[in-house]
This record gives C-alpha cells, sequence and structure tokens, in this order.
C-alpha cells in the first residue's frame, strides 16, 4: 500500500509527467468550477428567498463566506506544500506553493473587501476592530510576508525553502492569532456552523434554502483554485526547468 | 555548553556600542507619544500598556535583524554548522544570549517609561512579568527572522513585514494583562497563555531557526 502511494508521489512529482498530466486536470477543474459558480450564483442570487433583516444585502456572503474558507485552507495548502518540499526535497511542491501565494492573497484581499461592502449598510461603517476582521488582515499581511520573502532570494530555491519555513510558521501561528483575536472582543456575526463537528453534530443556523447555494460556490471556488494553480504551477515548472531537454521541448525552443 | 554561553555573553559584552542603538531607539519612540498626543496625564496613562507593548516590538524587530549576520559575514555560522553540537541548541544559546543583551534592558528601562507615562506603581510587577514572558517570545520570533533573512542585504525592511504579524498574540496578551491589571482586574488569564506562548515558541522555533540557517547556507 504504502509502495503504491509513494510510487504515485513520485510519478506527480516528476516535473515532464506533471507538465503533462495537469493540462487535462486543470481543464476538468475549470469546467466543474464554472458550473458549479454559475449554479451556486444562480441559488444564491435569484433562488433563495431575502433574509427577514437584512434583505437582499445578505446575498453578498456566496462570495465572502465561500472567500473566507479559501483564504483559510490555501494557507494550510501553503504549509503543506513547504513540509513536502522541505522533507522530500520535491521541488513541485514548491512551485505549488509558489503558484498559490498570490492566489490566496486574493482570496483574503475579496474576503475583506466583499466583507466592508457588506458592513457599511449593515454595520453603518465600512470597517470595525472586530475579531475576524482583524485575523483576516493580518493573514492577508502573512500572506505578504510569504510572497515578498521568496521572492527576495537571488537563488529561487533558498527563497522557496525559506518561504516553506515561513509558511509552517505561519500555520501555526494562524490559530493562535484567531483565538488571541476573539479572546479581544467580537462584533462579527456568530458562526453560521455550531456545535463540534468531530462528533458528527454540525448544526447550522442557515435555511436549507440559502445555505445550498453556498455551499455550491465554495465547491467552485476550490475547483477554481485547483485549475488556477495547476495552470499557475505549469509556467512555474517550465520557468524552473528552462535548461532542460523537455521543458525546452515543451515551449518549442530549439 | 558554558563555554558556549560565556564565548557568546564575551563577544556581546566587547561589541557593547552595538547594543546601545536599540536601546536608545525604545526610549526615543517612548518620548516621542507624549510630544505627538499631549502630555494630559490621564491620556498618557490610558494608552501607556499599548505605547510599550509597540514600542518594545519594534524595538525587537531592530535589535534582532542582525543576530545571525555578522555570524554570517564572518563564516562563524559555518562553524556552527559543522559544530558536533546540535544546531538547535547553539540557536538557543545564542537567543538566550542576545535575549540577555538586547531584551533585558529594554525590560529593565520599563520602569522609566512607567514613570513617563504616569503609571500606578503597584502594578509595576505586572508589566515586568509580561514583558519578560512578552520578549522571550519577541526574541525568539526575531532569532527566526533573523536566520530567514540572513543573506539578504535588504533584510531591516523586510523583517517587520515577516514578524508583526506573527506577534500580534504576543501583543494582545502582553498589553492586557498590564490593562486588566491599570483597571484593577485579575491579570492572570492573558499571563499565563502568554506563558503557554513562550513554552510553545521555546519548543518549536528552535528547530525552525535551525531549518531557516540550514536553507540560508544551502546545505
Amino acid at each position: 500500500m504504502s509502495g503504491r502511494w509513494s510510487r504515485w508521489i513520485h510519478r506527480w512529482a516528476s516535473p515532464p509527467y506533471f507538465y503533462r498530466v495537469s493540462r487535462p486536470w486543470g481543464r476538468a477543474f475549470a469546467v466543474v468550477s464554472f458550473v458549479a459558480i454559475a449554479i451556486g450564483l444562480y441559488g444564491g442570487l435569484w433562488l433563495a428567498p431575502p433574509d427577514f433583516q437584512q434583505g437582499n444585502g445578505f446575498r453578498i456572503i456566496y462570495m465572502h463566506v465561500p472567500s473566507a474558507w479559501m483564504s483559510l485552507f490555501i494557507f494550510v495548502f501553503l504549509a503543506v506544500c513547504g513540509l513536502i518540499g522541505l522533507i522530500w526535497r520535491i521541488k513541485l511542491a514548491h512551485a505549488m506553493a509558489s503558484a498559490a501565494a498570490p492566489i490566496g492573497a486574493a482570496f483574503t484581499a475579496i474576503t475583506l473587501v466583499t466583507g466592508s461592502l457588506w458592513a457599511k449598510p449593515m454595520w453603518g461603517t465600512f470597517w470595525v476592530w472586530d475579531a475576524r476582521l482583524t485575523s483576516e488582515l493580518i493573514l492577508f499581511f502573512l500572506y505578504l510576508g510569504v510572497i515578498a520573502l521568496s521572492r527576495s532570494f537571488e537563488n529561487p530555491q533558498t527563497g522557496d525553502r525559506a518561504a516553506a519555513i515561513l509558511a509552517i510558521v505561519g500555520a501555526v501561528d494562524v490559530p493562535i492569532i484567531h483565538y488571541s483575536v476573539d479572546w479581544w472582543q467580537t462584533l462579527h456575526q456568530g458562526s453560521i456552523f455550531r456545535g463540534n463537528p468531530f462528533d458528527g453534530h454540525l448544526h447550522t443556523t442557515v435555511a436549507p434554502s440559502m445555505l445550498w447555494p453556498l455551499l455550491v460556490m465554495w465547491l467552485g471556488f476550490m475547483c477554481y483554485f485547483g485549475a488556477l494553480v495547476l495552470w499557475r504551477a505549469r509556467s512555474e515548472i517550465l520557468l524552473r526547468q528552462l535548461d532542460t531537454d523537455w521543458a525546452r521541448e515543451a515551449v518549442g525552443a530549439p | 555548553m558554558n563555554g558556549l554561553l560565556g564565548a557568546q555573553l564575551r563577544m556581546i559584552y566587547r561589541a557593547r556600542g552595538d547594543y546601545l542603538a536599540p536601546v536608545i531607539f525604545y526610549v526615543l519612540v517612548a518620548s516621542l507619544f507624549p510630544l505627538a498626543l499631549g502630555p494630559s496625564p490621564r491620556l498618557l496613562s490610558l494608552i501607556a500598556p499599548g505605547v510599550i507593548w509597540i514600542d518594545a516590538t519594534l524595538a525587537s524587530v531592530v535589535a534582532f535583524a542582525g543576530l545571525f549576520r555578522d555570524d554570517h559575514d564572518d563564516g562563524s555560522l559555518e562553524q556552527m554548522l559543522l559544530s558536533p553540537r546540535p544546531l538547535e541548541l547553539i540557536v538557543l544559546v545564542r537567543v538566550f544570549a542576545g535575549w540577555v543583551s538586547l531584551s533585558l534592558p529594554l525590560v529593565l528601562l520599563a520602569p522609566l517609561l512607567a514613570l513617563w507615562f504616569s503609571f500606578p506603581p503597584p502594578i509595576l510587577p505586572v508589566l515586568l512579568v509580561s514583558l519578560v514572558l512578552t520578549t522571550g517570545c519577541l526574541t525568539l520570533l526575531g532569532a527566526l527572522g533573523s536566520a530567514l533573512t540572513v543573506g539578504l542585504r535588504h533584510s531591516l525592511v523586510l523583517l517587520p513585514v515577516l514578524l508583526l504579524p506573527l506577534a500580534t498574540p504576543v501583543l494582545i496578551f502582553g498589553a492586557h494583562a498590564v490593562l486588566l491589571a491599570e483597571r484593577g482586574l485579575d491579570p492572570r488569564t492573558p499571563l499565563y497563555v502568554l506563558a503557554a506562548l513562550f513554552f510553545l515558541a521555546l519548543a518549536l522555533i528552535p528547530k525552525a531557526t535551525a531549518a531557516a540557517l540550514r536553507v540560508a547556507l544551502e546545505v
């Protein structure tokens, strides 16, 4: 079992194989994400009933909440890629992390902007120093730090590995930041999921007709991330391997 | 072990001029706040915990930027890596020596700042305890940041960008302990959390710092 598993990893970690196989995978992700986002938007913007307190203003959650989930997911993705790259010295993992970091920063920025747009009519102000806003802002700075560090070395491999260490330390710190800021007071809506997800009793306070488009949007965002990260990692890999025969062949260089 | 620590402390003592600048920076920044916000004692004692914490954080970032730079430039970093002692242990000794030389002065000068900001004297022990724990965390984080940027020319601009987001929990709990004490409430909860954060950092960061040093030397 473990032999098949490690063979699978090593095959995927080989840049020429990844370059070849990532193209159909990326396209599949792109198609699924397009369909899911279209259905999710239709469900969220037309089918779901207006909220009894917030009216139609609540519909911005169909962008805001999946973006917020993605911003956290991608930081964990960076740390996992970093661990794989540092432990097994798989360069593809670093290329994936380097491709994913700006996407994560973009999702974090979208979360902040859509949150501010929602807060102006609902809370009467664009920004309050509430726990989740603040920790999302700090997460944004963490992304910028990882990106800045990875690009400031002359040798890109040193930059990759340094950024990987920072991402791992950051991923340990993100929950601590979250709880510390939470402790420091909160005004934000309670989480829409309550209860303990580990004992199978996940409750939600959102009506099903409002919830399903949100989950479909989330699926769409995940696939969108998958498509984009594969596409960006393909060019990263090519740039990093330009001195090899297969990469020259792939770009049609002599 | 003793020899290593003794050598580090001796080296720091001989280059003591270099270690004065962060301390001057710390006192100077604190003195800017009354100039900018006006000398009202009520306002100053209200903002004092925040000011002291931001100031200590900035001074630590400035101070620890160069923790491993001299070792890198004169080649002793290679010697550390070649040494039979584990690199994590050497890092820990280096961090402790750095704390004694760079952070302890900040802690010892805190009563002076408290005086400037008309701080009630009874909460001085809380201020000192939380500053010791805070600077401990910041020293460890600073060592990591210094190791990550050791080979870079423009690290002084990059380092705050890397370290300040990571340091926010320490800032929150440290400043809050003092704020609670100032209002006559029990400051123990944030102090316990701060201590927990310190021991977590003590357990994990030397490992990460050693890894970062290996990356910097490309081994």
